[in-house]
């Protein structure tokens, strides 16, 4: 075991932290208006829905699973809605959303589970199903989000914004389940090693279909809260959301390859997207540049994953001539 | 010690056959409390099997067990486990990406408010702690495990047995992959744990180290106990006398005697070392040469082949062919030079089972005629492969057959004619008759002695060392990662007691 791929190691868990430090740093002396209060609130807010979807994501991404659905599922949620839910209040409307995400996330998970589908190509699939019929649904039009969530959307508890308070929430529940519920820590050990989990008596499949239910449910209320910011769903609502989730995951420490992500990574991540494509507004930058700057940063996430998961893997493989790797 | 009436362990006339092949055939084992028992025997000699029925993973045809006077019929490794045995493979079987507490209580984890209830962190990290004290380990319970040494794997690896409070271990080939150090402490621990009266059953091909640890050695082969005693009857010489004996059977081709070696060697490997793999292993291949490598599991064999075919890079040394030095990490350069190399699993790496034998043989050619849009001549490839499936005499209905169809020795036949399609000058050949029958076995055999025979230079690993004997003109023995001698075919030691002698009578690592 070798000092310079450990420090290596600790270099790599570093580097998303550096680059957040490295982009404020830079937008700041570029654009002053960017380290007001005012905007850090702004920043925060518009992460909001991101870090939520990103937790949900967090927990397929520890089985080494993957959902490209849920942008699809935030529309579809949207779409019966407003088309069948007359929605009388706030906890309603979550409640309402989370349930079609939990089912969204069940058929994920049972086609993935029970049919040993690549998640890949099973939640591609579900991807256009959903946004197939909410589409036929709504017959392309926009729907738009009932009063109660628009009304929440401009709620406000000393200053901070209402959406901010359910992330918070959210948070506690993901972190609370994934250290504190044989389920969470289940997921750890299936990330690392499935065979391993079933040996060790735990309930692969029913956890990795849960994985999947749990990653639908808040799909669906990070739409809700997404929905209380602009207020009507068009035929592209949610799209390129599995992008981001999956960047603000891995930006956030969460690893590809499974066993390894915490629900704090998520936030920190999907801040770190909405800081950058803030500051490219602060700072006039072309429009165009935006997707180019956050996919840049995004795709040195996954390098370092792969890294990281590269040299740890190094480390853990066993030696013939242990005497001489120790000099 | 307390004088006990039953003994802790009775096995009696175990018996087990897999596809009506006898494995084992009557196997008597008897273990006293407090006792340590080394398990020996060469590969195929029915040691894991007779441990996995006592670990509860493999049902016995015919027989009894008794555990503390009891009978003991265990359906699973659960019941082994509640039985009181816990079986710590030569595979750990921890979870790297979590802590050393969480990996003691994964299985059980203690909650609070009753079985439902959420974990209880504090009494996962006091058991482990307790447990951690058991075996003598000094690291943090909240360590992850990816960050330990081997040696303190194997350590979490007891000590999570231990909590299962166990009456009998057993160990498998604990010692391979410590350092020095780590072995003196795992064998503190295993005299500690006698100490407390719980039966030890120790396997390993390391005969150095069975003798140091263990008070009485068995010795099995071909499923049969062919010696048993104290330690102190039981010297080398003895266990390896119970270990081979066999006389070679007629499967060998007759290999012509070697001719005088005035011609320069085509493959030359000279100072080849790897940090933690390897260290300055050097030898020559003759043209029409078969090179023998022997070895324990572990010893490095495989590692050997990949970094002289370029699989893996090296620290320092060369591999020549025909004098000129390949560039290390470039198994392109070694298939252009005519290397040749047929891996250790045929099925993962070696032929597309869901292809027919006329798509598979022309493969590894495509590669090497290198630009990827070349015009391929279809009828042309097909006559090639026929013509070669013909000569390495694969048999199958037709050459449409997928190769998924074919015996395992017929799928071997195909991998070989893959690389013959390339008139390779050195082949390297990973286990080469791995999970084949004895029929398809003596045809590979002839093919590869028919091949040195035309001027190859061959490359033989294997963990058969009859296979060694019977095909090489000089097996090299490997240990650790070095070469620990070169035996010729003109010398006596050239049997498999010298060969067993040779690679396991030291001890891992001193």
């Amino acid at each position: 075991m070798t000092l310079g791929n450990k420090s290596a190691l600790i270099a790599l868990r570093l580097t998303p932290v550096l680059v957040f430090v490295l982009i404020v740093a830079m937008f700041g002396t570029m654009a002053p208006r960017f380290l007001s209060l005012q905007n850090g609130i702004l920043i925060v807010s518009n992460a909001t829905h991101i870090a939520i979807i990103a937790m949900g994501m967090t927990f397929v991404l520890l089985i080494a699973g993957l959902d490209l659905s849920v942008g699809a599922a935030m529309y579809l949620s949207a779409v019966l809605i407003a088309t069948f839910v007359p929605i009388a209040n706030l906890p309603m409307a979550f409640a309402v959303a989370a349930a079609i995400g939990a089912v969204y996330g069940l058929v994920n998970g049972a086609l993935i589970e029970y049919f040993r589908a690549p998640p890949f190509i099973v939640t591609l699939g579900t991807l256009f199903v959903g946004r197939g019929i909410g589409l036929w649904l709504s017959d392309t039009r926009t729907v738009f989000f009932p009063e109660a969530v628009l009304q929440f959307g401009r709620d406000r508890m000393f200053g901070i914004p209402a959406s901010v308070l359910v992330l918070l929430v959210v948070f506690a529940a993901v972190s609370f389940i994934l250290r504190y519920t044989a389920f969470g820590r289940g997921l750890y050990a299936i990330g690392s090693n499935r065979e391993r989990a079933l040996r060790a008596g735990v309930p692969v499949g029913r956890y990795v279909v849960l994985a999947y239910v749990a990653c639908g449910m808040l799909a669906t209320i990070g739409g809700v809260v997404s929905g209380s910011q602009v207020a009507a769903a068009g035929a592209g609502y949610g799209e390129q959301k599995e992008f981001w989730a999956i960047a603000a995951a891995v930006l956030g420490g969460t690893s590809l390859f499974g066993g390894r992500g915490r629900a704090f990574g998520a936030i920190f991540g999907a801040i770190m997207v909405e800081t950058a494509s803030n500051g490219l507004v602060m700072i006039n930058a072309d429009p165009y540049a935006y997707p180019i700057v956050v996919s840049a940063i995004i795709l040195l996430a996954v390098a370092v994953d792969a890294l990281k998961t590269r040299i740890t893997q190094k480390l853990e493989r066993r030696l013939i001539r242990p005497n001489d790797a120790l000099a | 010690m307390i004088k006990q009436a039953s003994p802790l362990l009775r096995m009696s006339g175990i018996k087990k056959s897999f596809d009506g092949v006898p494995v084992l055939k009557g196997i008597d084992l008897e273990l006293a409390f407090g006792a340590v028992k080394g398990f020996v025997g060469g590969n195929g000699s029915g040691k894991s099997t007779t441990m996995n029925i006592l670990g509860g993973v493999l049902k016995a045809d015919a027989g009894r067990m008794e555990l503390a006077g009891a009978p003991y019929d265990p359906a699973g490794p659960t019941d082994a486990r509640t039985a009181g045995i816990s079986f710590i493979h030569q595979e750990l079987n921890l979870f790297p990406n979590l802590s050393v507490a969480e990996n003691l209580s994964l299985e059980d984890y203690p909650r609070i408010g009753g079985q439902m209830g959420v974990i209880d962190w504090r009494a996962v990290r006091s058991r482990a702690g307790a447990a951690l004290r058991s075996v003598g380990l000094s690291i943090s319970p909240d360590v992850e495990v990816s960050s330990l040494t081997p040696g303190e794997q194997q350590l979490v690896e007891i000590a999570k047995a231990l909590t299962a409070d166990p009456k009998l271990i057993i160990l498998d080939e604990p010692t391979t992959s410590l350092t020095s150090r780590e072995i003196d402490r795992l064998f503190g621990i295993v005299r500690e744990l006698r100490s407390r009266n719980i039966g030890i059953i120790y396997i390993s091909h390391a005969l150095a180290d069975v003798r140091e640890i263990c008070d009485e050695i068995i010795v099995l082969r071909e499923g049969v106990v062919t010696d048993e005693g104290d330690v102190h009857s039981m010297v080398t010489d003895r266990i390896v006398a119970g270990m081979v004996g066999r006389s070679l059977e007629q499967v060998f081709p007759r290999r012509r005697a070697p001719e005088a070696r005035d011609t320069p060697p085509r493959l030359s490997v000279k100072g080849l070392s790897k940090r933690g793999t390897a260290k300055d292993i050097g030898f020559d291949i003759a043209p029409g040469e078969i090179l023998g490598l022997c070895g324990l599991m572990g010893s490095g064999r495989t590692e050997v082949a990949r970094m002289v075919f370029g699989l893996d890079g090296y620290d320092s040394g060369t591999v020549a062919v025909d004098g000129i030095p390949l560039r290390p990490r470039n198994p392109r350069e070694a298939i252009k030079r005519g290397i040749a190399f047929l891996t250790e699993d045929r099925r993962v790496e070696g032929v597309h089972l869901q292809q027919s034998i006329v798509w598979n043989i022309p493969l590894v050619r495509l590669s090497k005629e290198g630009r990827a849009l070349a015009w391929l001549d279809p009828s042309r490839l097909a006559a090639e492969a026929s013509e070669i499936a013909r000569r390495t005499n694969v048999k199958a209905a037709s050459l449409e057959a997928l190769v998924s169809t074919l015996s395992g020795g017929n799928q071997q036949k195909v991998v070989i004619a893959k690389w013959l399609t390339l008139s390779p000058s050195i082949l390297i050949l990973d286990e080469p008759t791995r999970g084949i029958d004895i029929g398809a076995k003596v045809e590979i055999y002839a093919l590869i002695a028919e091949l040195a025979e035309q001027g190859m230079s061959v490359l033989l690993i294997s963990s058969e060392n009859e296979e060694l004997l019977g095909l090489s003109d000089r097996v090299v023995v490997l240990e650790q990662g070095e070469v620990r001698e070169v035996i010729h075919r003109a010398d006596d030691r050239f049997t498999e007691a010298g060969l067993t002698i040779a690679s396991s009578a030291g001890g891992s690592g001193r």
